[in-house]
């Protein structure tokens, strides 16, 4: 039943479905709705890596040497350990560049040069070949052993079979009949291709799917589970080896193969593609890290059972590189086996598809177009339109990398298993490694270092790996091999210099990088940078072209205005170009010409609004002319104005932080000042309080001990103590009085009083002491009423203080004091003027302090109190507590004039 | 992406150890002979110790941020 039209119509159809998938997601991209947008799908797509060398080959080479086929999914999933800082880099930088293949990206880095990317091109194109080859040999002999179907029969020896007889032919000319449809419908200036991304995740998961199924029959279907699969192959004699016995490759080889697929699984041309050039959002990566090394675990976790399974049922005969699909044909399981000719197909098609189309752009850009291009004669480079030209190029191409990929594999495929062929290709892609991760990390790799290291690193792979593979196959002289070119023994390929002991892949990579890093390393040191590789070199490795040599290229008006405007806003950008036009002395925007001073206004402009560093990258991606997408330029936006949101935040911060640090030691000096302050005024009190306790204890001891005195020196003593006394507690209760204001622990009775009848009720009650002094009292009050809002007490206590300080210091023959109040609309004022000695104007604030007094006669400070030095701090703390002042206004020798102010009670005349 | 420098320096650990769990000489320890779960030690730590490295990128990258 499974007929050859059923198998090819079954081929047709799963092609058809691809092209239904590609031609869906493309709809999709076009609308705006991506079909890919979505990491598990770049995660799935990135799964191209699995080619028929996983999914027929594995198992050969598990029946080989075990576990020997692990190191190509290891490699790959070390490389995702460190794709988080390595590939979003790349992806940034690639990005950034409008990078569209692995030899772009090592021209721009190295200064944009043309040689190194046609170097690049060929070495991948020649490198990849082998790889090609292999995929159209397994797929046509899983198609040939498939069609023998129910027989088991091995593809005979391809070398002798006609050509036209030669279904690898075949295949080779659908897969690129079906590519070239596939990959090159139309030009995309991206080199982006959505629906082919569609297709190829939609690929990954038919062979994962297959060869799950192949697997899952093999263990349960025919065996009982894994473990008795390995049971029973540690009791065969065929797989005994395998099932039970220690691992025959050396770890040299291990480690040299873990190394080469941790590159191949970035370097390859086509997971370049997939990987970078097709990344839609870097933040797919977060997720593809771990599901792209799982879905290689998926692939693999049945390779090493199916193929002890088939080392048991086929102890000779059968290629163990067809085990996949021979063990469900030797149990008539037809449609498992279709199932698995389609896995393969699959896989097949997804590396030839995106290697070939990732191989043709890059030698239609970098090997064709800029030869056809000088090639003045053509008359290429004034042509407006070159598209046409473009997907022509790419065309063939394509067919020229299948044709040589089918000739590979007819001189030399039969030489080797699938693995083997394509270890071949690994070692030639590696060649990219110094460059491309040198580039990355070292500003100090220059053009002329990166062809020198490519040149040897690529001429040692051809010689000690590629003519080998020729040799083998008879294709080169046997001599070759065994003593060398031309004889000399030294230069045997696979014993480079006598060396010896190692496999044909290590044996390559160890002299092929060595040469490869040495020149790299060697040449570049030759001379310095020159400024363009020096701005590339900047721009790769720190992420930046800042502050290097200004501007050598050009850019019109057409490409700088659009981009201004993108940032400013169109009529802004209109209005500066304008103006900049003006200034120049020249018509319009449109007179102006590109040159590197209009380069520069627009990159000013722009540094203005998105910072220096930004408008340069902008700038040069006009100047280089690459224009940028849309993404891109968001993201470099989004940056600026996150960091400059950010150094806004910081300066606020710190200002924020300033003021409190000098509100802080704001608050710790008055703090300090009010502990000194608080000290002396405990000493003073103190001091001020022992005074009359001295006088009090002396005079009370003078009256002890001598008790015959007579009673008018006694009664005279007492009165002493009594007036003592008196002032003693007179000073306690000012003390509490003062603590109580200052506090503001006080209690105020506040009303409308009129400020003149306190005057007279103090004068009255004062009129005693008066006399006593013999001081007159002159009263110059007004006839209307003055009313304020204050405590009446309160303020009497103000007046009666002030009033007896007075007649302290009038003189005592001829002492006169006045008392006179008056107001204006705003403030009631009083004053208490007295002929005393006056006060120096050093002091006149100083008496407002507590326990200063001045002497009655000097005039100055003097500890030697007559009052208790409280009176007057008092009497302003009251005034300034109702919103008014307390002064003094003195000249020495002409009296002192106390003077205070209240405020005037608000439409107290109305009320009257 | 990769917000959390944290996270890159993880995975960079994870890398590390990685190249330490699939080389040689843990790989020739194991690699002597002998069995594990009736499979071949050799076999059996490669495929679970790559499955633990797989779960512990997967734990850094899409675990909730603490």
């Amino acid at each position: 039943m499974l007929q050859s039209w059923v198998i090819v119509l079954a081929s047709f159809v799963y092609l058809g479905i691809l092209f239904a998938i590609a031609w869906h997601g493309d709809r999709r991209a076009d609308a705006g709705r991506s079909l890919i947008a979505n990491p598990v799908v770049y995660a799935l797509s990135l799964g191209v890596y699995c080619t028929t060398w996983t999914f027929y080959g594995s198992v050969g080479r598990a029946a080989a040497n075990g576990v020997g086929f692990l190191p190509i999914y290891l490699g790959p999933t070390l490389l995702f350990a460190l794709a988080g800082f390595l590939l979003v880099k790349i992806i940034r930088i690639a990005k950034a560049n409008r990078i569209t293949s692995i030899a772009d990206f090592v021209a721009s880095r190295y200064g944009k040069s043309q040689m190194l990317g046609g170097l690049v091109t060929v070495i991948a194109v020649v490198g990849v070949i082998p790889y090609i080859a292999l995929q159209l040999k397994a797929v046509s002999n899983s198609f040939t052993i498939l069609l023998h179907y129910p027989e088991i029969i091995m593809p005979a020896k391809t070398g002798a079979v006609p050509l036209f007889q030669d279904s690898a032919l075949y295949v080779a000319l659908i897969l690129g009949a079906f590519t070239i449809l596939f990959g090159t419908r139309h030009l995309d200036a991206t080199e982006r291709h959505e629906g082919m991304v569609a297709a190829i995740a939609f690929e990954s998961v038919v062979k994962l799917a297959a060869f799950l199924a192949v697997g899952i029959f093999v263990v349960w279907g025919i065996h009982g589970g894994v473990a008795d699969v390995f049971a029973k192959a540690a009791a065969s004699d065929s797989a005994r080896r395998l099932a039970s016995a220690d691992f025959s490759g050396n770890w040299g080889s291990w480690g040299s193969l873990v190394f080469l697929a941790f590159f191949a699984a970035l370097l390859l041309p086509r997971q370049f593609q997939i990987a970078v050039v097709e990344n839609v959002n870097e933040d797919h990566l977060r997720r593809a890290i771990w599901m792209f090394p799982l879905y290689l675990f998926l692939i693999n976790i049945f390779v090493l059972p199916v193929a002890l399974a088939g080392l048991m049922h086929f102890p000779t005969g059968v290629d163990a590189d067809t085990f996949v699909l021979t063990l469900p044909m030797a149990h008539q399981q037809e449609a498992l086996a279709l199932l698995v000719f389609i896995g393969g197909l699959s896989a097949a098609t997804g590396m030839v598809i995106v290697e070939t189309i990732a191989l043709s752009t890059m030698v239609c850009n970098d090997l064709v177009m800029p030869v056809l291009l000088r090639w003045k004669a053509l008359g290429l480079a004034e042509r407006a339109d070159l598209s046409g030209l473009l997907l022509e190029i790419r065309r063939w191409a394509i067919a020229l990398v299948l044709v040589l990929g089918y000739l590979y594999f007819r001189v030399a495929g039969e030489a080797y298993a699938l693995v083997a062929i394509g270890l071949i290709s690994f070692a030639a892609v590696a060649q990219f490694a110094p460059a491309v991760i040198g580039g990355l990390f070292w500003t100090g790799g220059t053009r002329i270092g990166a062809l020198a290291g490519l040149s040897a690193g690529f001429a040692v792979w051809l010689y000690t790996l590629l003519l080998p593979s020729f040799a083998k196959s008879g294709w080169l002289p046997e001599g070759f091999m065994t003593h060398g070119i031309f004889g000399i023994d030294l230069l045997r390929p696979q014993q480079l210099f006598g060396l010896t002991g190692l496999d044909e892949i290590t044996h390559c990579l160890l002299w092929s990088l060595l040469a490869n890093i040495g020149a790299y390393i060697g040449v570049s040191l030759l001379r310095a940078p020159d400024a363009r590789e020096a701005r590339q070199a900047s721009f790769f490795v720190g992420g930046d072209a800042a502050g290097l040599p200004g501007w050598r290229g050009q850019a019109g008006v057409q490409q700088l205005l659009p981009l201004t405007a993108r940032f400013l806003g169109q009529e802004k950008a209109q209005e500066a170009f304008a103006r900049h036009a003006r200034q120049r002395g020249l018509a319009g925007i449109d007179a102006l010409p590109g040159d590197a001073d209009l380069v520069h206004f627009a990159e000013t402009l722009l540094a203005g609004a998105i910072g220096s560093a930004s408008a340069r990258v902008m700038v040069a991606s006009v100047v280089e002319e690459e224009p940028l997408g849309l993404n891109e330029v968001m993201n470099i936006l989004d940056e600026a104005s996150q960091v400059r949101a950010y150094s806004r935040e910081l300066e606020a911060k710190s200002r924020e932080l300033e003021q409190a640090t000098a509100e802080l030691r704001a608050a710790n000096a008055r703090l300090t000042e009010l502990d000194r302050m608080k000290d002396d005024f405990i000493s003073t009190v103190t001091h001020e309080l022992r005074t009359p306790l001295t006088s009090i204890r002396a005079f009370s001891e003078m009256l002890l001990d001598d008790p015959k005195a007579d009673l008018a020196e006694r009664k005279r003593f007492l009165g002493i103590i009594v007036g003592e006394t008196e002032r003693l507690t007179r000073l306690i209760n000012q003390i509490l009085d003062l603590a109580k204001l200052e506090s503001g622990r006080a209690e105020w009775t506040v009303a409308a009083v009129d400020v003149v009848e306190v005057i007279r009720e103090a004068v009255d009650s004062l009129t005693a002491l008066y006399a006593e002094k013999k001081v007159v009292l002159e009263l110059d009050l007004p006839v209307e009423d003055l009313f304020v809002l204050a405590d009446r007490d309160r303020l009497m206590q103000v007046l009666i203080n002030l009033l007896s300080n007075a007649v302290k210091f009038a003189p005592t023959v001829g002492g006169c004091v006045k008392v006179g109040a008056g107001g204006t609309a705003a403030v009631v004022r009083v004053s208490i003027d007295d002929n005393g000695p006056g006060i120096v104007a050093a002091d006149r604030e100083m008496i407002f302090e507590k326990f200063r007094q001045v002497t009655g006669d000097a005039g100055v400070l003097t500890a030697k109190p007559q009052g208790t030095g409280l009176g007057l701090p008092i009497s302003r703390q009251i005034v300034e507590y109702f919103g008014g002042r307390l002064w003094v206004e003195s000249e020495p020798g002409q009296g002192a004039r106390f003077v205070f102010t209240l405020p005037r009670r608000e439409g107290d005349n109305a009320q009257k | 992406m990769m917000r959390s420098r944290l996270s890159v320096q993880r995975l960079a650990a994870l890398f590390l150890l990685g190249c330490v769990l699939f080389n040689y000489p843990l790989l020739a320890i194991f690699g002597r002979g002998g069995q594990l779960f009736g499979m071949p030690a050799l076999y059996v730590w490669l495929m679970g110790s790559w499955l633990v490295l797989i779960a512990l990128m997967a734990w850094v990258l899409e675990r909730r941020k603490d």
